[in-house]
């Protein structure tokens, strides 16, 4: 691979490692001097640790800065960490908290053709170029997932279909009387594509498809090896979350050997889960991102929650930004449903808000045609047991709706006896996962 | 004349009554009569017993969630129309029947239905005005065919 033919946008791919460091370091002096100056939250606590903007000379001080959450975030619901006055804002995008109130992030001008730029440089590496059709199924509206992608594509000058998520025979018919050359959604939905196709009597292989841009959940390589296996095309990981900007943080290239991560605009670091304490280059840990150029909505050292380990060695494809390793797991209890955050602790206070008190529960993920599903089982209580159908089946309902709510998702709630649901040590194993079994 | 009706949460699927039935055969405590409503995923067994509080005590301790409800046990006249004229008695008085089943042990020409009322109460005032026999607890418990 040489990098004569890039796109122009991506030329920030192949800048020599100096360079990039000395950019990056002074776009991290003035995304700090930002947050200090329009975010309460992080001027308190640079002045709780006597810190100032000015004691960042080196991006290994970057180490001495306070961490962001994503309490943070809820914390200061809807607005608080906006370091831009809301007539520079000109984007609000949401996802699923914690408690039912989403996180809000939002985008300048700028911010936009921020995010813009990095999905033009995700799909080129993708392989992906004006000549190509693209049908963008991710979900359009409050997740980043769906708009990202969208300008993006257009950008680039492909052809965008903005078909969004759901409606899978529409999809496949599209795919084929469109002539589609490329897919952005979760890997999940095209498994369960492929899968309803096959069901159609549509073999996707015979279609001019011949590129997946599969994000906002984790996957395998044995997910990667079927999708393009079963649907002749190369099926590229991307990686990205609202908090830091929606997808385009981190794209794979044509080597698929790890995600670059474009460092221009997040600097990437890799800490002990629990300690916090930066590791040694290489090693596996949690993924902090700062966002170095963000205007409106600034974060400083996010923790990601994803374990993964950054490579620094050159890639065969030419790029010089450094990968990460694919996500394969999360230091926290988070669930990724079909691209949906789900917490335990957002199942919690939904049960406990229909029901009075926290019943017994437990969560089962599956997948079933390729597509992911919950079931939450909840045991019976005494207190809500009726010798009436009609009370049983309307206390489900109300679960039913009650989680649809909060979580954003449909989900399937089973009523189970007493003392079904496994405990050990006195506590209920709540999350079985048997999605990549078999 | 109110009897006491033991309810129990099964799960829909296979092997779900055997437990409860074995747990009562073994306290030696007999099942009077009973009946299984069902949806797609769990069913409700009801049950009048001859010792309604052994045995939810015995269905407690064994993880059981257990309802007790109170129904009526009435006699019903076991020819053509004996149910419908039961059932004049209710029309148009707002009292819903929220479940009925027959009970096995009835006398000669007489069958005995339970009945579970939204309003009892009202329901047993307008049975009595009636001159319709209901069946005590202790008489439902010691009858055999």
């Amino acid at each position: 691979m040489t990098p004569s033919r890039f796109h122009p946008a991506s030329a920030p791919d192949y800048l020599p490692p100096a360079q990039m460091r000395s950019l990056q370091l002074d776009r991290l002096r003035s995304v700090v001097e930002r947050a200090y100056a329009h975010v309460e939250l992080f001027r308190t606590r640079l002045e709780e640790r006597s810190l100032a903007p000015s004691d960042i000379r080196g991006l290994e001080d970057i180490a001495r800065l306070p961490f962001t959450v994503k309490t943070d975030l809820r914390d200061t619901y809807p607005f608080g960490l906006f370091a831009s006055p809301m007539q520079e804002v000109v984007r609000l995008h949401a996802s699923s908290g914690t408690t039912g109130k989403p996180i809000v992030v939002a985008y300048t001008q700028a911010d936009v053709d921020v995010w813009t730029n990095v999905m033009v440089r995700s799909l080129a590496s993708c392989g992906i170029t004006h000549g190509d059709i693209v049908q963008n199924a991710y979900g359009y509206g409050l997740f980043t997932g769906g708009l990202g992608a969208h300008y993006g594509a257009e950008a680039l000058g492909a052809t965008v279909i903005p078909i969004s998520g759901g409606n899978t025979e529409r999809q496949i018919m599209v795919m084929k009387d469109f002539k589609v050359t490329a897919i952005c959604c979760t890997p999940s939905y095209f498994i369960h594509l492929l899968e309803r196709a096959g069901e159609l009597g549509v073999d996707v292989r015979e279609l001019p498809l011949r590129a997946g841009v599969f994000g906002a959940e984790p996957w395998t390589a044995s997910m990667r090896r079927h999708i393009e296996s079963a649907g002749g095309i190369r099926a590229y990981d991307i990686y990205g979350l609202s908090e830091i900007i929606g997808p385009g943080v981190a794209v794979e290239c044509p080597a698929q050997n790890g995600l670059h991560v474009f460092e221009d605009h997040f600097y990437p670091e890799i800490v002990d889960p629990e300690t916090g304490e930066p590791l040694p280059e290489g090693s596996e840990g949690e993924l902090v991102i700062t966002t170095l150029s963000k205007q409106a909505m600034p974060m400083i050292r996010y923790r990601t929650r994803d374990i993964t380990s950054l490579i620094a060695e050159p890639c065969s494809c030419g790029r010089t930004l450094r990968r990460m390793r694919r996500i394969g797991r999360r230091s926290d209890d988070m669930i990724i449903l079909r691209g949906v955050n789900v917490f335990p602790s957002q199942i919690e206070g939904a049960l406990l808000a229909v029901e009075g008190t926290l019943p017994h529960y437990q969560i089962v993920l599956t997948r079933e045609k390729g597509l992911d599903q919950m079931e939450v089982q909840v045991e019976v209580t005494p207190e809500v047991f009726s010798d009436q159908i009609g009370a049983l089946e309307k206390l489900h309902d109300k679960l039913t709706h009650a989680l649809d709510h909060t979580l954003g998702l449909r989900v399937a709630v089973r009523l189970v006896k007493p003392q079904t649901i496994q405990r050990s040590e006195g506590k209920a194993k709540r999350v079985i996962d048997r999605r990549n079994q078999g | 004349m109110k009897i006491h009706q033991l309810s129990l949460f099964l799960e829909n699927q296979p092997g779900q009554m055997i437990e409860p039935c074995r747990l009562l055969a073994g306290a030696g405590i007999d099942i009077r009569s009973l009946s299984l409503a069902d949806t797609r995923q769990f069913g409700i067994l009801r049950a009048i017993v001859s010792d309604w509080k052994a045995a939810a005590a015995l269905l407690e301790g064994a993880g059981y969630v257990v309802n007790v409800t109170e129904v009526v046990a009435i006699e019903v006249e076991d020819r053509p129309g004996g149910l419908a004229e039961l059932m004049t008695l209710f029309e148009n008085s707002g009292i819903n029947i929220e479940y009925m089943y027959a009970f096995p042990f009835g006398r000669r020409d007489r069958a005995v239905m339970i009945f579970r009322f939204d309003q009892p109460d009202a329901a047993i005032e307008r049975l009595n005005g009636a001159g319709v026999n209901m069946v005590g607890s202790g008489d439902v418990y010691n009858r055999l065919s």
